[in-house]
């Protein structure tokens, strides 16, 4: 049990974003409304820019930008003073494309529901097979 | 279906947490991920580019494709937007608002028209008042907030900013601007026209400064080339390109949300709607 409590205070980022992660893949599987889907979505994808920004994070480091970086300095770079830039660039546009997407998605749940009159999964079903 | 779901979702989740056993623990300096790569951009970013924010150096400069690309996928997505739900079809009554007094008028016959002026306004069916305390602190706010865009764009390479962040927050400064007053009002001052010229016009930045590299005899994208260009800095033209790929993706990045916005909540029609 002590083992198992080390295990999650050493990682417990992981376990969080875990959770999170799984909160989102539920709405999308059990969710019958496409919006509630489309939340539980936008949760999952939260969830995986927490957990590569974590990645990112060192003890004891600073933001990704050069002490006195701007005009002439002689100083060593030390890595391990700063954190590691790539996952926070990754992540930087993976949000921006999410908010794009999902308005795409909107925008594809306003005509369905221009078109059916719903947005509830089994009545779009029902709709679909009465054409 | 709902438990079969949950039980997937167990079964994942359970899997996943005991696949953390063999992740690094959080914040450890000497992880896989801050090993290899990392160190390298770390500690040879400053005298290769001359770009003190790393993160901006990554972006636009060593993964410079990439976030053109992206760039490319955020205007797409406004495209989409608009070519889902724009609806061009003439709308059959016609309102408007006498302003001293506020009465709306309704007018059946599509053929009367009234010169919307000082007097009349045009409106739309779903027109409610706006609050004064609402429209007052707007008001005030949506100018600072402007501002601060473009201070986080144009700080872009020197300090934490760039031009995804500053472009999310103009545009999110003309939506407030939607939200507190209405949707005419900011149609009145950022036309469909001047949106979709905009979100063009931010990629065409872009690309258009990788092709300079290539015509001055660089690859694409090599924004080292364009010193001939900028007589005055020679030391810093790497950054002063990622500057203006950054200007690019701020004004796409700030088109397209309100694109995204102004079509989604008046299901393409640009009249009230939400």
């Amino acid at each position: 049990m002590n083992e198992l409590l080390a295990l999650i205070v050493a990682k417990y980022n992981f376990w969080l974003y875990i959770i999170l992660m799984m909160i989102g893949l539920y709405a999308m599987i059990a969710k019958n409304n496409l919006m509630k889907k489309l939340v539980g979505m936008n949760i999952f994808q939260t969830a995986i820019i927490l957990f590569y920004v974590s990645i990112g994070y060192k003890h004891g480091a600073t933001l990704p930008i050069i002490q006195g970086g701007h005009g002439t300095h002689d100083a060593v770079i030390h890595a391990a003073d700063y954190i590691n830039p790539l996952p926070h660039v990754l992540m930087l546009t993976a949000i921006v494309v999410s908010v794009a997407t999902f308005g795409v998605a909107m925008a594809l749940c306003v005509k369905i529901y221009q078109r059916y009159q719903t947005l509830e999964e089994d009545e779009l079903r029902i709709r679909l097979s009465e054409k | 279906m709902k438990f079969l779901g949950l039980v997937i979702v167990c079964l994942t989740g359970g899997l996943l947490l005991y696949g953390t056993m063999d992740l690094p623990d959080w914040g450890d300096p000497a992880s896989p991920a801050s090993t290899h790569l990392s160190d390298y951009y770390i500690e040879h970013i400053v005298e290769e580019t001359q770009v003190p924010n790393l993160v901006t150096a990554v972006l636009a400069d060593y993964r410079g494709y990439d976030t053109m690309f992206e760039t490319a996928v955020v205007f797409c997505a406004g495209l989409a937007c608009f070519l889902l739900l724009r609806d061009f079809r003439p709308g059959k009554n016609r309102y408007y608002r006498h302003i001293p007094t506020g009465v709306m008028l309704h007018f059946k016959n599509p053929e009367t028209r009234m010169i919307p002026g000082n007097e009349f306004e045009h409106m739309d069916k779903d027109w409610v008042p706006s609050d004064i305390i609402i429209k007052t602190v707007c008001r005030i706010l949506i100018p600072f907030i402007q501002i601060y865009a473009l201070y986080v764009v144009a700080h872009g390479d020197f300090s934490p900013g760039g031009g995804f962040q500053g472009g999310v927050i103009f545009g999110s400064s003309l939506i407030l601007m939607a939200i507190s007053y209405n949707l005419k009002t900011l149609l009145k001052r950022v036309t469909e026209k001047f949106l979709s010229i905009f979100a063009a016009t931010g990629v065409l930045i872009y690309v258009g400064l990788g092709v300079l590299a290539v015509i001055m005899g660089g690859q694409f994208l090599d924004y080292g080339m364009l010193a001939p260009l900028v007589p005055w800095d020679p030391g810093h033209v790497r950054a002063l390109g990622m500057l203006g790929v950054e200007i690019g993706v701020g004004i796409a990045v700030m088109a397209v949300m309100v694109i995204i916005y102004v079509n989604i909540v008046s299901e393409g029609r640009h009249d009230e709607g939400l």
